[in-house]
């Protein structure tokens, strides 16, 4: 009887995390549904970038008041978690407070001291962060992207943050050994003489269901990341780690372009000539990218990764100036488009079934992607190293080289310089006229 | 001073035997844009003042393609590249200045890939080792006292981190900096960016030119310095569209150096 409780707690743990691990294989098996890139290059730049911009919440601060806000959560969610150690080694071994019978009272009481006032300050945050959201109403946070779902999935994970944070404060304070030791208990201690009047029955009766509701809690927290904008916590890290070391203004050269010009520029190329065996293999299914499964990778890796604050789109020229394009929606929409394929293939025994629907039209329209400048604001805020561009840029390669499907202005333009090397009507044996004029 | 530019061409040099000393890229807007060919000739006036053995491509030059790829036409964008390559390669290039920041991003970035490896500068980059190495002296009083606030290009600023080179370049005109709130990384693009020059706006409240032009404003500069032939003229519409041509002028870094040194 009395192994009742850890066994319990085992099947929890074993469930929550089972069903954790099954997704994550999901979204890596998603992720890979995208062309493969190589990221082996610059490893050492990509480190320094994994420290400084994800570890360090470099671009994080770079707007101070969420930034500052931001990091007193972070902090506090990773140091938290030590305490996490102590309740699962407590639940399945059936100790209490295991940290003590390893620890002097007082290095054990220095920690949870700290857990304490942590836990106040993300409270004091999340109820910040809710107060930005539902009353200040910041405008990042009410554009037309964020209605329904993602507005409620913002709101939902600080209530998550504000139960847990108060169950953990409640659990020490209802814990009547632990507040004789009064070493560690900070803040505690005055939440425990809301509960003064209580028998001791009572009071070990709430200690324990704080302690429960607590650790399923996080268990829970931990299941909803999935279905969540807050994947971020985790995949922040690889994303910096994939993300682009190259100069912001360089665009990748589409390799077999290169290959398709180099033989209409060969004079000794021979037009009839068969293709090389396996060389059909080779040639791309399309130029550019119309749904998910012609991005790469990074692209989708970039898409699970946005938690959807905003900087991007605030950032954006042309979201600024009253047009459809926000690249916050590009990466929302890659990822809702990602999940919906990914269903389509768990519904299909493991092969996708055409659904009459693509990213391009289904989802962003073109009226988004030509109102792009290409000035990589967005891709400069984003504080996880994410590139709306470069899923725009794909898209508007589609739509030029498979579809035709420029605004006619530029198709114009583009025969301009096809016919006389410059954008304008002009005359290539004009170019050095100026020198006289 | 004389009005007469030096100007020669990479052909001229190779009939001669010899090689310049840098590669002036003029670009298509540099070449036919009548705004932009101000811009070209003031380069131009501080090349031949500081005696820079400059060649020009001239009727050889063609578009860079960046504006292409940038539109998704990857098809036409690398076989501009590939042209232009060949040409280069041919003569030869070690070295290629420009004034216009998307042919930099583009032949420093994009063009070594497709076998077209050079030194790519930016012409306030380039004024700046001049000025460095002696070769230039900004000494004029023209600016003394105005208020000149910088416009970063994407192009230049956000796609290659070069925020510093066209603002010490003004330090020498003895003008005073002013900075936008948005301002280096930050900075709002002018709207022309991503081949936006060549169409209408999608629809929408404002035009990105006008709300770029009221950052500027705030600073109630004499100058708006710009360092893109677009931006050049994106900004110079804003102005106008605000009514303010008669008290504010838009001009490149290369005009007002030109300009303080009584070219």
């Amino acid at each position: 009887m009395t192994y009742i409780p850890n066994i319990l707690f085992a099947i929890a743990l074993v469930i929550g995390i089972g069903y954790f691990a099954k997704n994550i294989k999901k979204l890596i098996r998603n992720i890979k549904l995208g062309h493969d890139v190589d990221a082996s290059d610059n490893k050492s730049q990509r480190w320094k970038n994994v420290i400084n911009i994800a570890l360090g919440q470099s671009k994080m601060v770079r707007r101070p008041i969420s930034g500052i806000l931001h990091v007193v959560v972070y902090i506090g969610f990773i140091i938290i978690n030590i305490e996490v150690l102590e309740i699962i080694i407590d639940g399945l071994f059936g100790t209490h407070r295991i940290g003590l019978e390893v620890l002097p009272v007082s290095v054990y009481g220095f920690l949870i001291g700290t857990f304490e006032v942590l836990a106040c300050l993300v409270l004091v945050t999340v109820i910040i962060f809710w107060i930005r959201r539902n009353v200040i109403k910041l405008a990042r946070f009410m554009k037309s992207e964020m209605k329904g779902w993602p507005k409620t999935d913002g709101n939902l994970i600080l209530y998550f943050e504000v139960v847990l944070m108060t169950l953990f404060l409640v659990m020490n304070a209802t814990d009547t050994q632990f507040q004789v030791l009064n070493s560690g208990n900070i803040v505690s201690q005055y939440i425990a003489s809301w509960f003064s009047g209580m028998s001791e029955g009572t009071l070990h009766l709430v200690e324990r269901s704080a302690w429960w509701i607590h650790i399923l809690g996080i268990l829970v927290f931990l299941n909803y990341l999935y279905f969540s904008k807050h994947l971020h916590i985790l995949l922040a890290f690889p994303n910096v780690f994939y993300g682009s070391v190259k100069p912001k203004g360089e665009f990748n050269n589409l390799e077999a372009v290169t290959n398709e010009v180099k033989m209409m520029m060969d004079p000794d190329a021979d037009p009839f000539a068969a293709p090389a065996e396996g060389a059909e293999d080779e040639v791309p299914a399309k130029f550019g990218a119309s749904d998910v499964l012609d991005l790469n990778r990074v692209q989708l890796l970039n898409a699970y990764t946005c938690t959807e604050c905003g900087r991007c789109t605030s950032a954006c020229p042309a979201n600024l100036t009253g047009k459809k394009l926000s690249p916050r929606k590009i990466m929302m929409d890659t990822r809702d488009r990602l999940e919906e394929v990914g269903k389509n293939i768990d519904a299909n025994n493991g092969a996708f079934k055409d659904d009459g629907k693509q990213l391009l039209g289904d989802y962003i329209t073109h009226e988004e992607l030509w109102a792009c400048t290409t000035c990589n604001a967005c891709v400069e805020e984003c504080p996880v190293s994410i590139n709306p561009l470069s899923i725009i840029l794909d898209m508007r390669r589609y739509l030029v080289m498979e579809q035709s499907a420029a605004p006619t202005e530029l198709n114009n333009m583009m025969s301009n310089i096809e016919n006389n090397g410059a954008p304008w009507p002009y005359n290539q044996m004009d170019r050095l006229n100026w020198k006289d004029e | 001073m004389s009005n007469t530019l030096k100007v020669k061409t990479m052909a001229e040099f190779m009939a001669e035997g010899k090689q310049p000393e840098i590669l002036f890229w003029v670009g298509s807007a540099g070449s036919y844009d009548d705004r932009a060919k101000k811009i070209t000739k003031a380069f131009v006036k501080i090349l031949n003042a500081a005696n820079v053995d400059f060649a020009v491509l001239g009727q050889e030059e063609s578009s860079t393609g960046d504006v292409a790829k940038r539109a998704g036409n990857e098809f036409l964008f690398q076989m501009q590249a590939v042209m232009n390559i060949e040409l280069l390669n041919g003569y030869e290039i070690k070295k290629i200045v420009t004034c216009d920041p998307h042919s930099y991003n583009c032949i420093k970035n994009e063009y070594p890939s497709l076998g077209g490896v050079y030194e790519v500068c930016h012409h306030t980059q380039y004024i700046n080792q001049l000025i460095d190495a002696g070769r230039l002296k900004v000494s004029g009083e023209a600016y003394k006292g105005k208020r000149i606030t910088f416009h970063d290009p994407c192009y230049l600023g956000r796609a290659n981190s070069e925020y510093n080179a066209p603002r010490t370049v003004l330090q020498n005109t003895k003008a005073s900096l002013v900075e936008m709130k948005r301002h280096k990384s930050t900075a709002l693009c002018c709207g022309a960016g991503g081949a936006q020059m060549f169409k209408e706006p999608e629809k929408g409240d404002k035009d990105i030119n006008v709300l770029r032009t009221e950052d500027a404003l705030e600073t109630n500069p004499n100058i708006i310095a710009t360092g893109c032939p677009y931006c050049n003229t994106m900004m110079t519409d804003g102005i106008k569209a605000k009514e303010k041509e008669a008290k504010i002028e838009v001009l490149d870094v290369a005009e007002l150096i030109a300009n303080s040194l009584n070219l």
